[in-house]
């Protein structure tokens, strides 16, 4: 279920956008286009899938809710003249200001979208004009493991119930570096080093979020929890419900995993289709430097247990993220590229090749829509309806083994829930049910690659002409 | 054997030296197999039981298989090494230099009757159960002609025919599945035992110490070895483990500490062991080893030691150099001898690389076979067992 996050201080809040890979850009409406709708509507609204409009109080036949769905945006009055004066004094003067006193002039709320503070330009480059409103982007670049470190940096800031537990975590400072200099700041008991013994740890970390302590639990890969599994599925996801409501499990368990390189069987496994099952849990996948920061802070504020599954090969990721805090919705999906023909759905390292192909596909005349799920329990179906609606033709594209993963549940639920809206069968394209062998082209093949997806919505789309 | 006489007798002697060198009477790397005696480094330390002698009866062909053997595990990781850097190796590769000691001293006390299994720092153990090295690196680079097809990489290598179980990826894992092994042993009543090598790390699992307690109830001939080189990945064995003395931790199962760097140590507690788990049950060894690389070949391996301390154990320590003392001192072979047998080995491995970079790699077909044991298909025999009725799909 979505949710308006309200910024703090207002103006100071930034919104973010997701990272998008189209060259669509994002601009607010030249003000003179604004002040001739404004008569008709009576706020502006930035969607989280980048484009803006201005909602004319009914429905355009394009789904109500889904307009009304800002993930990030701060609600401004700017009747109060102290508002407007820092406002202003936060933006660059010009016409904005204008514009922000015509506002006042007419006493209109408005609902800001602050910036687009993240485009996938390649290079770097800062965004700091948006057409016709003059408002300054603050960013940084960095890596996705920076970006997870800096989420746990700052609740561990904010919360000092916040703790994390896992095998050289403290002063080796992580297997991926995501705990690196958090043991010399916080100390050791805030940051523990555990012996190898997943199964006792784990169960440790859910004994202390029993009784409020916040602890994040490493597995320095996600197959090695699967020496915990009993912990997490027993007590982790059952606790609250077995106890009538008590206790609470406010834990996040995180970690790597997925096909990496070559990294044998054993330690490339898809834990996501294990645990789906578990009652109780919620799961999230990560794929950007902006959604790791967010969901891995979203997943410490939680009051339920959260697993966040990051990637093996996504850590070094570079991308620019807000300055300002933000977090992001656990439950919610992410718009990646708006299409008309095709809903691809998929998650974390597969996004990648998805995007790859989808280049190859918009080469050849297709507009695929495609929607990073995010949210792996439970569903996002709200998001994943609508474009169904839209397109009527699904594509899942995952990292999973084919029988019973995450593609599999999700093939479930939209025909369950969309059958009428289809117009083709689901096809769901996943890796293949073998262990993941050594040798690097077998490993290729194990996995779904990007002409494979291109052959795929070629063929869906045939079958539907 | 003739010089060896003149060189015991007295110094007065020598001058007869330089004319039997001058006559060429200089005779060849002794491969006898008179016995010869040596003693351990240091005396077994020892927890609910008796220590064995120090004193261990060898050969000289068998110090030089030794140091054969240990030269060529020495070269083969450190190929594995530059091959790694090169990316014709790629994923996880954990090297075992420093701790050939173990390996070697501990195929010299068994037979291939027994059965060995330990974790993911497997190379060396694989080559010393009869592995070449050929397949050691055509495994390491995903080839078809790897000891499991390509399909299992580093931390997965198997030799059924001569009692090695592998090369398992999950830390402590193998412990209870070597406990099986020594299960069946008994069960087939064939007098041999299971090696289950596991590390300080894995000593904390909890999955060790359930195993651990089965295989005392039941009388089990499994002998698990911790091959204790001080550091979990980055983790030293202080920092993890409350008792760091692992051959005690098996609390009602007795223990022996033994210097893993001297591989007559090694085998003269393996050989002891071996007797005490065919009589009496469990018993844990700790091998006091080091490893000289890091944990994987991603890990630098001195963010969590000095480099002075690597380098003084190499000095002090080293398990090849003693091997080469002992040879020089019995006068089994010349310090050149000794570089030529290096040279040779270098050779050797060189030449399997070489090998193994040319041979294919697996077929596409090979990603969906051996996911089962012979297809899915059951066989329903009629009441005489001879005529086969129906295969289910």
């Amino acid at each position: 279920m979505a949710t308006i996050f309200q910024g703090l201080g207002g103006a100071g809040a930034a919104a973010a956008l997701t990272n998008s890979f189209d060259s669509k850009t994002l601009l607010l409406p030249s003000s003179s286009r604004l002040l001739a709708e404004r008569k008709e509507s009576s706020f502006l609204v930035a969607r989280s899938d980048g484009s803006v409009n201005l909602n004319l109080g009914s429905s355009n036949g394009r789904g109500r809710r889904v307009d009304q769905l800002i993930t990030n945006a701060v609600a401004v009055n700017l009747s109060s003249p102290l508002v407007l004066c820092l406002f202003c004094f936060l933006s660059k003067f010009g016409l904005f200001f204008i514009y922000s006193c015509f506002l006042f002039c007419f006493r209109r709320r408005l609902i800001l979208l602050q910036l687009p503070l993240h485009r996938n330009l390649g290079k770097g480059r800062r965004i700091n004009d948006v057409d016709g409103c003059h408002v300054k982007a603050i960013t940084h670049e960095l890596l996705l493991f920076e970006a997870l470190r800096e989420g746990l940096e700052e609740e561990m800031d904010r919360d000092p119930h916040v703790c994390v537990m896992g095998e050289d975590v403290g002063h080796y400072g992580g297997s991926y570096k995501v705990s690196k200099g958090l043991a010399e700041k916080y100390g050791d008991l805030r940051v523990l080093d555990t012996p190898i013994a997943e199964n006792s740890f784990t169960g440790m970390g859910i004994g202390a979020a029993m009784t409020g302590l916040r602890p994040i639990v490493e597995g320095m890969n996600m197959g090695f929890l699967l020496l915990a599994f009993n912990q997490i599925s027993n007590n982790c996801g059952m606790l609250h419900y077995t106890s009538g409501g008590q206790f609470t499990i406010p834990i996040v368990i995180r970690g790597p995993g997925g096909v990496g390189r070559q990294l044998g069987a054993e330690h490339s496994q898809r834990l996501e289709s294990y645990f789906q099952s578990i009652p109780g849990i919620q799961m999230v996948a990560c794929s950007t430097p902006y959604n790791a920061k967010g969901l891995m802070k979203a997943a410490i504020r939680s009051e339920n247990p959260v697993i966040l599954f990051e990637h093996v090969l996504l850590y070094n990721l570079k991308e620019r993220i807000p300055d300002e805090e933000y977090i992001c919705n656990l439950e919610e999906a992410e718009m990646v590229r708006p299409g008309e023909h095709v809903t691809i759905l998929t998650y974390s390292r597969m996004r990648y090749h998805v995007m790859q192909a989808a280049k190859t596909l918009v080469n050849k005349g297709y507009d695929p829509e495609v929607i990073d799920i995010r949210s792996l329990k439970p569903f996002d179906l709200h998001m994943i309806g609508n474009s169904v609606k839209k397109t009527h033709c699904v594509l899942i594209v995952e990292e999973c083994m084919r029988t019973g993963g995450i593609g599999a549940s999700l093939t479930a639920a939209i025909t369950e829930n969309f059958h009428d809206y289809l117009d083709a069968p689901i096809v769901c394209l996943s890796s293949q049910d073998v262990p993941t062998p050594y040798a690097g082209t077998l490993e290729e093949w194990t996995v779904v690659q990007p002409s494979q997806i291109v052959t795929a919505v070629e063929q869906l789309c045939q079958k539907l002409q | 054997m003739a010089l060896s006489h003149l060189k015991s007798s007295s110094s007065g002697s020598n001058f007869l030296k330089p004319l039997a060198t001058a006559f060429s009477l200089r005779r060849p790397i002794s491969t006898s197999t008179d016995p010869l005696t040596v003693e351990t480094s240091v005396p077994f330390t020892t927890h609910r039981c008796d220590p064995p002698s120090r004193t261990v009866e060898t050969s000289p062909q068998e110090l030089l298989s030794f140091f054969r053997d240990m030269a060529t595990m020495r070269r083969m990781e450190i190929a594995a090494d530059s091959l790694y850097k090169a990316k014709l190796i790629r994923g996880f590769c954990h090297l075992y230099d420093g701790q050939e000691a173990v390996a070697v001293g501990m195929e010299a006390a068994i037979t291939k009757k027994d059965s060995i299994i330990t974790a993911y720092r497997d190379h060396c153990t694989f080559l010393g159960r009869g592995g070449t090295l050929l397949e050691i690196f055509s495994e390491l680079m995903g080839r078809q002609g790897g000891c499991s097809s390509g399909k299992g990489g580093s931390m997965h290598f198997y030799k059924k025919n001569s009692g090695f179980y592998g090369g398992h990826g999950i830390v402590g894992a193998q412990v209870p599945l070597g406990c099986g092994l020594a299960f069946a042993h008994k069960y087939n009543k064939d007098d041999a035992v299971a090696f289950a090598l596991y590390g300080d790390g894995a000593a904390n699992q909890g999955q060790l110490f359930e195993a651990l307690n089965i295989s005392a109830l039941w009388d089990l001939p499994v002998i698990l070895v911790c091959e204790n080189n001080h550091y979990g990945m980055g983790t030293a064995e202080w920092r993890a483990a409350k008792s760091p003395s692992y051959y005690k931790r098996g609390d009602y199962v007795p223990g022996l500490k033994v210097d893993g760097m001297d591989a007559f140590a090694v085998k003269q507690a393996c050989k002891f062991a071996k007797e005490h788990a065919l009589k009496s049950g469990p018993i844990i060894l700790e091998m006091d080893t080091y490893r000289y690389h890091g944990h994987s070949m991603s890990d630098p391996g001195s963010t969590y030691r000095t480099r002075d301390e690597i380098s003084g154990v190499r000095q002090e320590r080293d398990p090849i150099e003693r091997i080469r003392k002992l040879i020089v001192a019995h006068d089994l072979a010349t310090e050149k001898e000794l570089k030529d047998i290096e040279k040779e080995v270098r050779k050797q491995v060189d030449e399997a690389i070489a090998q193994a970079k040319e041979s294919p790699m697996p077929e596409p077909s090979e990603l969906f076979t051996n996911v089962y044991a012979k297809g899915m298909g059951v066989e329903s025999y009629g009441a005489d067992r001879k005529e086969v009725r129906a295969v289910l799909p």
